[in-house]
């Protein structure tokens, strides 16, 4: 440490050099993370997946639930009888959105009492609106796990979120929103199409 | 560090090592000369089993990828395959599965004795926090390990853990996709998530374990006692009452060592599902996006956030922040606990009762969660919730034990609390709720007036003991 005059700093020079090299490094690193980071996004071979399917419904029985696949995701079909129409508005009380007011959870052709474009004829998205599981088919009235008060619906067995038979949240439950009804229309009186609103809604 | 060139004591080939690379010096600093005080109990056993799990999973999870397909298409039958043809392929997989639950009881345990005796502090908040990192990291582990089988629970368990994220509002949707690689659970999940579970994941874990004990080992073990042991030193410079880690805690450590794999291979060989709870049933199944399975938990060792989860229905995100927020809570304790006395042996009683009762809540919440969610349960959810997170203050309150008066205006702020979340919970039209709300608050309240009320009214139960100067036995 003798001499002085070759070893001393120029304090202010080193710290631009430690600036200067610190802002390259950072931008090496965003540009070698960026192709790791979209390497995560679904791939064009994901994204093609999706076309509507047809559903023929005339074998399906009252109150009975027919399951299909679209998107990856279960679609549910119900026959409703006249007993579970008739019910529907006992439990609007405890609903949180009886009235199908979230306009995201439904076209606009379902937002009526049935969320149905044919009252006896449900058209659902299988998928909780809390974390996703597909809630279990419980179409039987006042069941002993269920409570007095059950007129039929769903009960999700992933975090116990309950739904009506039009597919709707009660309060209380994990579950925010009430279940989508995706897009469809009838292509004839027994055809569904899962997947297109058929033009005029 | 030494001057180079290095002198050392050793000779032959251990001396030609111990010139070029600081053996000698390493050995002793963590084992020979490393010294643990010498009141040890079983709860100090806890630490080295987790070890060695942690190879033996790292072991049987080696062999078993040489035989697992990581493609949504085979993944469910090479397990299978696995199970039936391999030769001695089961035994790897059940090493494996049981392996993931014993590592869980035994981080348990060794957490519980960090809270026992106040492990976290005098400077050793980094060793607790480094301990909680590796338990964050163990969960993911376990999580991306469960989804390789393929069957219905890895399929449904992915879904929901995935969606977590999708209840972040504005980015959640992106981040979820991005996450996935689709708009649903499919191959490009499972691919990742093996990516993680058998490299990314196990690296990490590694590293952590080596700095827990790095950090451990420059600050020194507290003991049962909590007494600092390098306070007293001999003219040597050696805790008296230290003893060295070898030979002394190896040996001590071989028959617990021993015992543990009597207990392991047991499970193995005897009751390796164990009763579906290690192995879960429904996951005997294939995958199937159409259908979730009636019954649906978790498996045991997650099922107390679950039920936290469950718990708070304000929203999808808030329950997510309440259940994520029950973790942090645990990385936070060495700056809530500011009593300066470490072990509960000589804290108040009212400090004993709130350990325990934390411990038993804790149990609690894991029961609650392989159950189906019942008015009763899920009243009795919400308020072991409450209890959970009310401990975190009721031992803040504690960090004093003079002045108890303090003591009532916590009673009430938190009482306050409860009963205001009561009544924005309590809907009149929803009967059976209703009901449970209105005899279920018992708990929460009860447990406020044993851990705050008690020490103020009972003078007994707020005396704090003495700390000795030497470690007890
Ligand atoms: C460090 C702690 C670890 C934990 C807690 C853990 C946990 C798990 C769990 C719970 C499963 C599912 C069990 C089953 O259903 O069979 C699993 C599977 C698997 N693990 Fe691990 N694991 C760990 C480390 C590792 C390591 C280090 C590797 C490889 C280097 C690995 C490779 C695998 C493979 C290939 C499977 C799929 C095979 C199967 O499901 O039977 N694991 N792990
Ligand atoms: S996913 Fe249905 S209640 Fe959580």
């Amino acid at each position: 440490m003798s001499d002085s005059d070759s070893n001393t700093v120029n304090k202010g020079r080193r710290r631009m050099l430690i600036a200067a090299t610190s802002v390259v490094g950072a931008v090496g690193t965003a540009a070698f993370a960026t192709p790791l980071l979209i390497s995560w996004m679904p791939s064009e071979r994901a994204k093609a997946a999706g076309a509507p399917v047809e559903v023929n419904v005339s074998k399906v029985e009252p109150g009975q639930l027919l399951r299909v696949i679209w998107r990856g995701k279960p679609i549910w079909v119900v026959k409703r009888t006249d007993q579970m129409i008739a019910d529907l508005p006992k439990n609007s009380a405890l609903l949180v959105d009886p009235e199908s007011a979230v306009a995201t959870q439904q076209p606009d052709y379902a937002q009526n009492e049935g969320r149905a474009r044919k009252p006896d004829m449900l058209v659902l998205i299988g998928i909780c609106t809390h974390l996703g599981c597909s809630p279990t088919y419980r179409p039987e009235l006042a069941p002993a796990d269920l409570g007095a008060n059950w007129k039929g619906g769903w009960y999700c067995p992933c975090h116990g979120s309950r739904f009506d038979l039009a597919g709707r949240v009660f309060k209380n439950v994990p579950a925010p929103t009430n279940l989508v009804v995706p897009p469809h229309f009838y292509k004839s009186d027994d055809v569904i199409l899962i997947g297109e609103d058929g033009g005029a809604a | 560090m030494a001057a180079y060139p290095r002198t050392t004591e050793a000779t032959g080939v251990l001396g030609w090592i111990d010139e070029r690379f600081p053996l000698l010096e390493t050995w002793k600093a963590h084992m020979s000369e490393y010294y643990a005080p010498k009141n040890f109990n079983v709860w100090y056993y806890f630490g080295v089993l987790a070890m060695l799990v942690l190879v033996i999973q790292i072991v049987s999870g080696i062999f078993l990828t040489m035989h697992y397909k990581p493609d949504a298409e085979l993944a469910f039958a090479s397990v299978e395959y696995i199970m039936r043809d391999v030769p001695g392929g089961w035994f790897i997989r059940y090493m494996h599965s049981t392996g993931a639950s014993a590592f869980f009881i035994v981080v348990y345990f060794h957490m519980f004795r960090g809270i026992m005796y106040g492990s976290y502090k005098g400077k050793r908040e980094l060793v607790w926090l480094i301990g909680m990192a590796l338990y964050l990291a163990l969960m993911a582990e376990a999580f991306m390990g469960y989804m390789l089988p393929w069957g219905q629970m890895s399929f449904w368990g992915a879904q929901v853990i995935i969606n977590l994220f999708q209840t972040i509002p504005v980015v959640g949707d992106g981040l979820s996709i991005w996450i996935r690689g689709d708009f649903v659970i499919s191959d490009p999940t499972l691919n990742r998530l093996f990516a993680f579970h058998v490299a990314a994941v196990p690296l990490i874990l590694v590293a952590l374990v080596f700095v827990h004990i790095v950090a451990l080992h420059t600050v020194g073990s507290n003991n049962p006692d909590g007494v600092e042991i390098k306070a007293i030193k001999d003219d040597k410079g050696i805790p008296l009452d230290g003893i060295p880690f070898h030979p002394y805690y190896t040996v001590h450590d071989i028959p617990a060592i021993v015992v543990f794999l009597m207990a392991f291979f047991a499970i193995i060989f005897f009751a390796p599902e164990m009763g579906g709870y290690f192995l879960e049933h429904a996951n005997f199944e294939p995958a199937n996006p159409l259908k979730t399975p009636k019954h649906i938990a978790p498996v045991w060792y997650f099922t107390p956030f679950y039920t936290v989860l469950r718990a708070v229905t304000l929203s999808p995100f808030m329950g997510t922040l309440a259940m994520f927020g029950a973790i942090i809570m645990l990385f936070l304790l060495p700056w809530l606990d500011r009593n300066p006395i470490k072990s509960w042996r000589y804290r108040n009683t009212a400090h004993m009762l709130n350990l325990a009762i934390f411990a038993a809540v804790f149990m609690i919440l894991g029961y609650l969660g392989v159950k189906a969610v019942t008015p009763e349960y899920k009243e009795l959810g919400v308020r072991m919730t409450e209890i959970y997170f009310l401990f975190f203050a009721v031992i803040f309150a504690h960090s004093k034990s003079e002045n108890p008066g303090r003591y009532l205006i916590w009673f009430l702020v938190l009482a306050a609390a409860i009963i205001g979340i009561d009544f924005w919970r309590y809907n009149p039209d929803d009967a059976v709720s209703a009901g449970q709300i209105m005899w279920q608050w018992v708990w929460p309240i009860g447990y406020l007036a044993l851990t705050l009320l008690l020490p103020l009214f009972l003078r007994g139960c707020n005396a704090e003991k003495t700390v000795p100067e030497r470690v007890t036995s």
